[in-house]
């Protein structure tokens, strides 16, 4: 336990969404095929390089899916799985539902990053369903792309609006799938999920101590290029 | 036996009370709008459709869906900004909901066309949606039993068929169209081209002719663009 490290700190303020989505595409190895979850997940397609070569899959059914189309280039035939227009890059492919997902389920892709309202020291993810009375469920891809991608990265705020930490022990909310997150990328801190417990890489305009206070969880310092 | 029909409503007119009937389609992308528009008319009801989500807007599902011929949705993500026709008939208990994993759904409906009679997946294991199903420790992980979605017709939007009845579809618009027109006991499909036999490339054919039943001609339907505003 190193709780007095302070060389964590990477930056004096928190980060916002597009720095932390700036973060989480330097993160991805160059050649991965990569799904990013519906919301903030998929402002980091604005900050992949040519030179990292990523092929995205979108799991309506396409692999080297392009930026949102403008214009003329919209096609309603050529969606996203957020059912917004996009384009297609050149090596493009489509494919049917049931292979779209078993490209998923079958563990071929590399990393999803999805959007969470909890995670859990085990990393459980909880990101579908409220639970709310009334409220409707709907579920979509989120079980498959919890269970079936290599790495699981998570991007969200780490407190609610309330100040409660969505990093947790254990989730309340319904749970999306079992032990499947790996990283939690948040505006405080980037989180390493493992069998160890959970690790902290580097934290935003707070310290280890100071991140320790708001997060239910025991945390200690990754080694370093974690 | 593979028919070409004149019109969609002669393309539905078989559809009868009480079918389990698979729309293909996710979101507006190939939603075969016109064979939903001439269910609605046909007056069948009592149905129990298989389809990505619940409707969206005032068109196509979601119309059925509000004119109550549904007694039951069976699909992954019914909950839009748009869905209000279905939301109203949940909350108003006028409607039943089987949610799906939307992998889960598409794999169900694999299996019901490829004769399985159910497979084991760690996708929803955990979750309240394995609740009550069975599981097994398999291949290092828990995995939890599913069973295939079976139906009596399948309404799919195609671009083009040939005089066999083999299909191409149009980008993302193929979605579940290959597989709900193997699930389903009578498969009718919407086209913007019906090409000779030989007339397409059978590297190129994606569904085989042998899954299809019924074909007709919508002129203009080859693209949801004009849907999407």
């Amino acid at each position: 336990m190193s709780l007095t490290e302070t060389s964590l700190k990477t930056s004096e303020t928190p980060l916002g969404r597009d720095d932390l989505a700036k973060l989480v595409a330097r993160d991805i190895a160059p050649g991965s095929f990569v799904n990013l979850g519906i919301g903030q997940p998929t402002l980091v397609s604005n900050y992949l390089t040519e030179e990292q070569n990523i092929t995205l899959h979108t799991e309506n059914g396409m692999l080297g899916m392009g930026p949102e189309a403008k214009g003329d280039q919209i096609d309603g035939d050529l969606i996203n799985a957020g059912k917004i227009p996009v384009t297609e890059l050149p090596g493009a492919s489509y494919f049917h539902h049931a292979d779209s997902f078993a490209i998923m389920r079958g563990g071929h892709l590399d990393i999803c990053v999805l959007g969470a309202f909890q995670v859990s020291a085990t990393g459980d993810l909880a990101n579908w369903h409220t639970g709310a009375p009334g409220a409707i469920p709907a579920v979509g891809g989120a079980m498959d792309l919890a269970t079936g991608a290599k790495d699981v990265f998570v991007m969200m705020t780490l407190l609610t609006r309330e100040g409660a930490s969505k990093i947790v022990d254990a989730c309340s909310y319904p749970i999306t799938g079992v032990g499947c997150v790996t990283r939690a990328y948040t505006d405080k801190a980037v989180f390493l999920i493992g069998p160890d417990g959970v690790s902290v890489r580097e934290t935003f305009g707070c310290t280890l101590e100071e991140l320790q206070d708001l997060v239910p969880v025991p945390l200690k310092a990754a080694p370093a290029a974690g | 036996m593979l028919n070409f029909v004149d019109s969609v409503q002669d393309a539905v007119a078989g559809i009868k009370d009480g079918s389990t009937v698979m729309i293909g389609g996710f979101g507006n992308a190939g939603q075969p709008f016109e064979l939903i528009d001439a269910l609605l008319d046909c007056g069948a009801t009592d149905l129990t459709v298989v389809n990505n989500n619940a409707g969206q807007g005032e068109q196509g599902l979601a119309l059925l869906i509000k004119e109550g011929r549904v007694k039951k949705m069976i699909c992954s993500f019914p909950r839009q900004s748009d869905s209000w026709h279905f939301d109203a008939k949940y909350k108003a208990g006028e409607i039943e909901l089987e949610l799906v994993p939307q992998g889960n759904l598409a794999e169900r409906i694999r299996a019901a066309g490829a004769g399985i009679g159910g497979f084991f997946t760690p996708t929803g294991y955990g979750t309240m949606l394995a609740e009550g199903k069975e599981t097994r420790f398999l291949d290092g992980k828990w995995q939890v039993f599913e069973t295939p979605i079976h139906a009596d017709v399948a309404l799919v939007k195609a671009l083009k068929a040939d005089g066999k009845g083999n299909l191409v579809y149009r980008k993302t618009a193929r979605n579940f169209g290959p597989i709900m027109a193997a699930a389903a006991k009578h498969t009718i499909v919407q086209v913007s081209d019906i090409v000779p036999t030989g007339g397409l490339d059978p590297e190129n054919v994606v569904t085989p002719g042998i899954y299809v039943n019924s074909i007709v001609k919508v002129a203009g339907s080859g693209s949801a663009a004009e849907k999407v505003a």
